[in-house]
């Protein structure tokens, strides 16, 4: 078994990375340009490395597959970036950025990242400030923090509900500043189907240009991956249409350790499934919760009755309601952390007490009505009235309500055409994001020298659950202020290797293996459409690896998938032409490589027998229908070698997480 | 209480096979369509019958599906993002629409958007004048200067927000009389003209900025208004007014 090496450097931890980088090689301004660097993917990580990079002089090359870098999902983020500024005064430190990460990933994650993380954030809001990002300011001028998830101090920066896209947009425009000056050169609608390794090394890509079909060699000297996560392999989640494992499961198949696949964040509020043709799923910010009560009727007719549409939730008794959050969390009520919120309201739906009239009643109540009273009789008494009547309490609440969550009742009620401050929204958890990812070690390079991997793509700091607003920080952190650090040390090696060929057999073989499965799904005479097997792979996710995981389902899922795999390569059929615009064809390739993922989430899922932060085993549960860690024997990152088209052949490395910082225990919020 | 039924509708789509070849527009008959289905949504169900019935599907750009990536087009029903206000299509739902109703698609239409193919247009334009100055030169060092060390007024950060807040669709350009990108150029502007950390570049960013609109086959603006009525995000042409500022006193003062 290869020992994984993650070269965490020596000395006290709040100084590693500093020392580190005092000593980490460098190449020379002028040497620079002689050097090409690949980066797949236009996300915070990608946009902020490409910029970064040809800011420095690197001949950069940067891919994404939609019509303008500015698309990246990063741009769909609402609520926020953690910085450990201490603007507030309220006591916050890279410390406790850095320990309520760790102890928000349930004890999952690297010590030393996790601290450079911390380490780095500050810089990421000062330079986001002088590009131009708008960030909510106070009436002084300053800028204005806010509280998340999982700590006790308001450290979170934000641009309403649109920080991802201020961000992104900042981003993007650094990245348009290097374009237009020639330093980076922007492939977009271009889509990377293989990566390139000559003498080992990453040393290039094969991409589709997405709109003239055209199949492309480009060399570089090194690679950077920077594609995002892979909740789409469950079919419905809050990820963009086109997002998408591809380029992360190519070098993966090239010899790149996949890390912890089954850790996937399922987020509570969303608006749930409304039927078959559903496409995705919408979230609603977790701020909600603040406000919101969530239940489920008490009897299971009264449930029956709503489904049926002859009940409406209002009509439902006081006494006939079950608060199942406060009933079971009278501690933390409804806002305990997101994966306890989520299994909740799965057990609730799968006991029958769901409200949703879909396929599978998945569906519970987040009701405001509550707050309503309480914030109008607040405001009332505030105004001066001590005896305000019922219809001014109702008008004062609801207008508290508009002036805090306005903007997500009228995105809920755009999409459902129900007026939450009327009745009750209706939400239900969904898959948002995907905490494994690409393994990389402390340069944030893969096992394939050359290749390195940022932001969500890879696996390494948010351990098995990812605290909210921490998303956005970790792909700036890596894109502006690590990657260029550790790639340069990287490529100082090769400032006498002169442009890598793509006339080469590698290029040739790597060429031909896209060529040739293109050309098989085209020539498959299939019945049956790519979204319908697809469909069919999130259906096994959803029930088996999704949010609560046993033994027996995972053996099954691990079948079934490798099953409707086999039935996916005979039986797929896509129309069009190799040489178009054929989105039928992206979507393809891109699930032929989600069927191979999800068998690995599943048996990794498996392997794990214990359950931490989003990873439920229903046989690892206390008595309250808790995480059960287990310390002794799991403490580790589960690393996947790839070892030929039989999923079920992965190799399995370990990576002892070491802990000399934090004492580990157990997870209360309580 | 939402009411979910199922429509029958007739979809009159424009179909191109490449930029070169000539369009025109196809007839499809589509039912059971959901009222809950968001118009997206009723497409992929499209498609999904005439990959079944061995035909080609309707390619059309589309992402996050929430209304803020700004890939997703569409005029629909001769309005940009269809017949909702302050939405993108992805938004737009078939609740808005009647059994038996006859729906037409087309793509966005403008000198400056060719067609790629059916619905899918090229908008890499706005890329290029955002290269032209769509920023502020400042390297990613995060050793600029502490983020509070400039205290901006509420009022300019908000504004510069809501300016900043554009997705980059191109309906203001697609339902454009002229083909005008004023709407879209000056929100960009405004962003930058109404922060300190913008100021420093100001006169030549404008100047870059308008040369490269112009370059790219944009219309002029003649102050009709319509962008700001389609635009999803509701950017106020009050950018273009400050823009117009911008570019005249830059005009005046610059040597270049």
């Amino acid at each position: 078994m290869t020992k994984l090496d993650s070269k965490i450097p020596e000395g006290p931890l709040a100084q590693k990375w500093t020392r580190y980088k005092d000593h980490l090689k460098l190449v020379a301004p002028n040497n620079r340009p002689k050097i090409d660097v690949i980066v797949v993917g236009t996300g915070l990580a990608g946009a902020s490395a490409a910029a970064s990079l040809g800011e420095m002089g690197y001949n950069v090359k940067a891919f994404c597959f939609q019509d303008s870098p500015r698309r990246a999902h990063s741009i769909a983020a609402q609520g926020g970036i953690n910085a450990a500024k201490n603007y507030q005064n309220d006591g916050d430190s890279v410390y406790r950025l850095f320990y309520d990460t760790i102890k928000g990933g349930d004890y999952r994650s690297r010590e030393a990242n996790v601290h450079r993380l911390a380490e780095v954030s500050g810089n990421i809001i000062d330079q986001c400030v002088a590009q131009g990002v708008p960030f909510a300011r106070e009436y002084g001028g300053l800028l204005d923090n806010r509280s998340f998830g999982g700590t006790q101090v308001q450290r979170t920066f934000y641009a309403a509900g649109q920080t991802g896209q201020q961000l992104l947009l900042g981003a993007y425009s650094a990245l348009s500043r290097q374009i237009g000056l020639g330093r980076v050169k922007m492939y977009n609608r271009h889509e990377m189907l293989e990566l390139v390794k000559v003498d080992g090394k990453a040393r290039g890509i094969i991409a589709r240009n997405l709109v003239t079909g055209a199949i492309e060699r480009h060399s570089a000297h090194a690679v950077v991956i920077a594609s995002g996560g892979y909740g789409n392999v469950f079919f419905l989640s809050t990820n963009a249409m086109g997002s998408n494992v591809t380029a992360a499961w190519k070098v993966h198949k090239q010899g790149a350790y996949f890390a912890n696949p089954c850790y996937v964040q399922i987020h509570p509020t969303c608006i749930p499934v409304h039927g078959t043709n559903q496409s995705k799923l919408t979230l609603m910010s977790e701020s909600l919760r603040n406000s919101g009560r969530i239940w489920v009727p008490k009897k299971k007719e009264d449930a029956e009755a709503i489904r049926a549409g002859k009940l409406k939730p209002t009509q439902i008794k006081e006494e006939d309601r079950d608060y199942y959050l406060e009933r079971r969390y009278p501690a933390f009520g409804n806002l305990v952390p997101r994966d306890v919120a989520s299994r909740a309201a799965k057990e609730r739906c799968d006991a029958g007490f769901g409200i949703e009239a879909n396929d599978t009643n998945e569906g519970v109540y987040l009701d405001f009505s509550t707050e309503i009273q309480t914030k109008g009789k607040q405001t009332a008494y505030a105004k001066g009235n001590h005896n305000p009547t019922a219809e001014e309490i109702t008008a004062l609440g609801k207008k508290w309500l508009e002036e805090k969550y306005g903007n997500l009742f009228t995105m809920y009620q755009k999409i459902t055409d129900e007026n939450p401050y009327e009745t009750p929204m209706k939400i239900y958890p969904a898959v948002h994001y995907t905490m494994g990812g690409v393994w990389v070690d402390y340069n944030l390079q893969s096992t394939i020298p050359g290749c390195f991997v940022a932001g969500e793509a890879n696996f390494s700091d948010h351990g098995a659950n990812r605290l909210g607003a921490s998303a956005l920080m970790q792909g700036l952190a890596d894109g502006y202020f690590v990657l260029p650090y550790t790639i340069s040390n990287y490529l100082a090696d090769d400032i006498r290797t002169g442009k890598i060929s793509t006339d080469s057999p590698e290029f040739a073989e790597a060429e031909n293996k896209v060529k040739s499965a293109i050309d098989k799904f085209l020539k498959n005479n299939g019945t049956k459409s790519v979204d319908y097997f697809h469909k069919k792979l999130g259906h096994i996710m959803w029930n088996k690896v999704g949010m609560a995981r046993k033994e027996q389902g995972l053996k099954e899922a691990i079948q079934e998938i490798a099953k409707l795999r086999e039935e996916f390569q005979k039986d797929v059929y896509v129309p069009g032409e190799a040489n178009e615009l054929n989105p039928e064809l992206e979507k393809v390739l891109r699930v032929a490589d989600f069927m191979e993922l999800g068998q690995l989430m599943a048996q990794d899922a498996l392997q794990r027998k214990e359950s931490c932060g989003g990873h439920f085993r229903e046989e690892y549960q206390d008595a309250e229908g808790e995480t059960l860690r287990d310390d002794t024997n799991f403490k580790f990152v589960g690393a996947w070698e790839y070892n030929g088209s039989d999923i079920s052949t992965e190799v399995l490395h370990k990576e002892e997480l070491v802990y000399e910082e934090i004492k580990i225990a157990a997870r209360n919020y309580k | 209480m939402s009411t979910t039924k199922n429509i029958n509708i007739t979809l009159k789509i424009w179909r191109q096979k490449n930029a070169q070849s000539k369009g025109n527009l196809e007839t499809y008959q589509l039912n059971n369509v959901s009222t809950s289905s968001s118009f997206l949504e009723m497409l992929d169900q499209l498609n999904e019958q005439l990959v079944n019935e061995r035909k080609e599907p309707v390619a059309f750009d589309h992402d996050c599906r929430e209304g803020i990536c700004g890939m997703c087009s569409l005029y629909i029903n001769g309005r940009a993002h269809g017949p909702d206000t302050g939405i993108t299509t992805c938004q737009l739902h078939m609740r808005m629409f009647n059994d038996g109703d006859t729906i037409y698609v087309e793509p966005w239409r403008s000198t400056a958007f060719p067609v790629i193919k059916d619905l899918v247009v090229d908008r890499s334009s706005f890329d290029r004048i955002q290269q032209a100055g769509g920023f502020v030169s400042v390297n990613t060092s995060g050793r600029t200067m502490d983020a509070n060390a400039i205290p901006v007024p509420k009022a300019d950060a908000d504004k510069a927000f809501e300016a900043a807040a554009c997705i980059g669709c191109g309906a203001c350009v697609a339902t454009c009389k002229n083909g005008s990108a004023m709407l879209f150029v000056s929100a960009k502007v405004s962003q930058f003209a109404l922060l300190p950390q913008g100021k420093v570049e100001a006169t030549d960013r404008v100047l870059n900025m308008v040369r490269q609109m112009d370059e790219e086959g944009f219309g002029n603006c003649t102050n009709t208004g319509a962008c700001e009525v389609e635009c999803p995000k509701g950017i106020s042409i009050e950018n273009i007014a400050r823009m117009n500022r911008e570019y005249l006193s830059a005009s005046a003062t610059s040597d270049k």
